[in-house]
């Protein structure tokens, strides 16, 4: 099994090393290019800056085949800016991939300052969340399964082969259980 | 107490945590609300305010000073990506003042004139990260011990000449390997000549890496500037006066962007680097007078 993470920018050496954790023979790989995306499994878009990262992936032609592998069911898990990325509508401005049946609202927890840590229940598991410049989800689509709460609010959801985090698993290093439960959904798009 | 002390170290986190997530970008210095959005549309991770670019503040001299804070505010309705903005070594009231508007991330730089000769600001004691210049393994580390949450290299901003910047990455990743094999008896030795903590050189040694993010800055000018200091190691670039001193700053902003995502692909380098106009007037750094060195700046 071979599983990507969307190399453009941002929180992409963290994802590598917690794939590589779960199991050592899982390929945990850098996607920059067309030929790498089309060697991989299941496809983690990182942390980073949503505006970066669109520019990126239309400059260098990367949103037809990401688009066209999610929709013949490839798995994709977003995190924060990747979550912002696969959403159906971003208030105030147009969407990206446009695959996730969400709402959600840029920075909404404030700036710097406002990011903080948290611990909630994730599909079971009692995990720690970090929100850093977070988004809102502020609106879940009628086939979308809320996977985590936090404030009341949906903070990580998943919709078929989509999986998206609102908080940053990649950013704790001890804890790979979330990186788990996406291996888990490519093992089971690969039956 | 406990809460506070956890609190107190989940702060530390997400402020390094911050800077992971500004990886394999570009923050790009930005004189108003304008620059900002042509900085945010090209792709910037995040932009640093200013009131005059390194370039400028080189030339024109004076005391350079924080912004005015109704300038960054300007900045920060502007854009959705973060906002850092600079404040004078050792000045810890202009960094509060940073804090109370709510500026992402803090740079106590050596591009403005210093206000203290003695002591860097105690960034401990503030909730909003900081990111510090540094030459080498030992300055980086009393930095990160004082809480900086980010490091960049120093170069010797305004000149649009990349070699101090070589030079200060260079010198880092040397003396971080150096320490990678050296024995627990020879740690505290090596700590002492660096001038830098025990423990931090032991953290390195450990990790074979700095605890905190680390991106280059001071002299980078090209597309091929930026990426040959990620090939060199840099987690990410600043870019300071090589892109709004430059003949078009839009395309110059978009070219480097692209050239640290493919900072090792030598083709997407030299489409980004075609036709793009003059880059900024460099000047020489090597017969460059000792009291004309921003990077001297900072102990």
């Amino acid at each position: 099994m071979t599983i990507g993470v969307l190399a453009l920018q941002g929180s992409v050496a963290e994802h590598i090393k917690l794939i590589k954790s779960v199991n050592k023979k899982i390929d945990a790989v850098p996607v920059k290019t067309i030929d790498e995306l089309a060697a991989v499994d299941g496809l983690i878009i990182p942390g980073g800056e949503s505006t970066t990262l669109r520019i990126l992936l239309d400059e260098f032609k990367l949103y037809t085949p990401i688009r066209t592998r999610v929709e013949a069911g490839m798995p994709v898990w977003g995190t924060c800016a990747g979550l912002i990325l696969l959403a159906n509508r971003i208030e105030g401005e147009r969407s990206y991939f446009g695959l996730l049946d969400i709402d959600v609202k840029r920075n909404a927890y404030g700036r710097q300052i406002d990011s903080f840590v948290t611990e909630g229940d994730f599909a079971g598991m009692y995990v720690g969340m970090v929100f850093i410049r977070a988004p809102f989800i502020t609106r879940v689509g009628p086939n979308v399964e809320v996977l985590a709460e936090h404030d009341g609010r949906a903070v990580a959801v998943k919709q078929d082969n989509i999986l998206a985090t609102v908080f940053h698993p990649e950013l704790i290093a001890r804890d790979n259980r979330i990186h788990k439960y996406f291996i888990n959904m490519v093992e089971e798009s690969l039956k | 107490m406990a809460v506070k002390e956890n609190k107190t170290n989940d702060r530390k986190l997400l402020n390094r945590n911050l800077a992971q997530m500004l990886k394999g970008g570009v923050i790009m210095d930005v004189t108003s609300a304008e620059q900002a959005q042509i900085a945010q549309a090209a792709g910037a991770v995040a932009v640093m305010a200013l009131e005059r670019v390194p370039a400028d503040i080189r030339r024109e001299g004076g005391v350079a000073r924080m912004s005015d804070p109704k300038m960054i505010a300007e900045i920060q309705n502007a854009v959705t990506i973060p906002v850092m903005a600079k404040v004078r070594i050792g000045h810890f009231v202009e960094a509060q003042i940073l804090e109370a508007i709510k500026v992402d991330y803090i740079d106590e730089s050596e591009v403005l004139t210093p206000a203290d000769d003695s002591y860097h600001i105690d960034k401990n004691k503030f909730a909003t990260p900081f990111v510090c210049g540094a030459r080498d393994l030992g300055e980086a580390l009393r930095r990160i011990a004082e809480g900086a949450s980010m490091i960049r290299t120093k170069g010797e901003a305004g000149t649009g000449n990349v070699v101090e910047a070589v030079k200060h990455m260079r010198k880092m990743k040397t003396q971080i390997a150096e320490v990678s094999v050296l024995g627990p008896e020879q740690l505290a030795a090596y700590a002492k000549d660096i001038g830098a903590p025990y423990e931090l050189v032991k953290l390195v040694a450990k990790n074979k890496a700095l605890p905190v993010v680390n991106f280059a800055a001071g002299g980078i000018a090209t597309p091929a500037d930026a990426a040959l200091m990620m090939q060199l190691g840099a987690d990410g670039v600043f870019v300071g006066s090589g892109i709004f001193k430059s003949s078009d700053p839009k395309a110059r902003a978009e070219a480097i962007v692209k050239a640290v995502a493919y900072y090792n692909d030598p083709t997407i380098l030299a489409g980004v680097s075609y036709g793009l106009g003059k880059a900024m007037d460099g000047v020489d750094v090597e017969n460059m007078a000792d009291e004309q060195r921003l990077a001297k700046r900072g102990w």
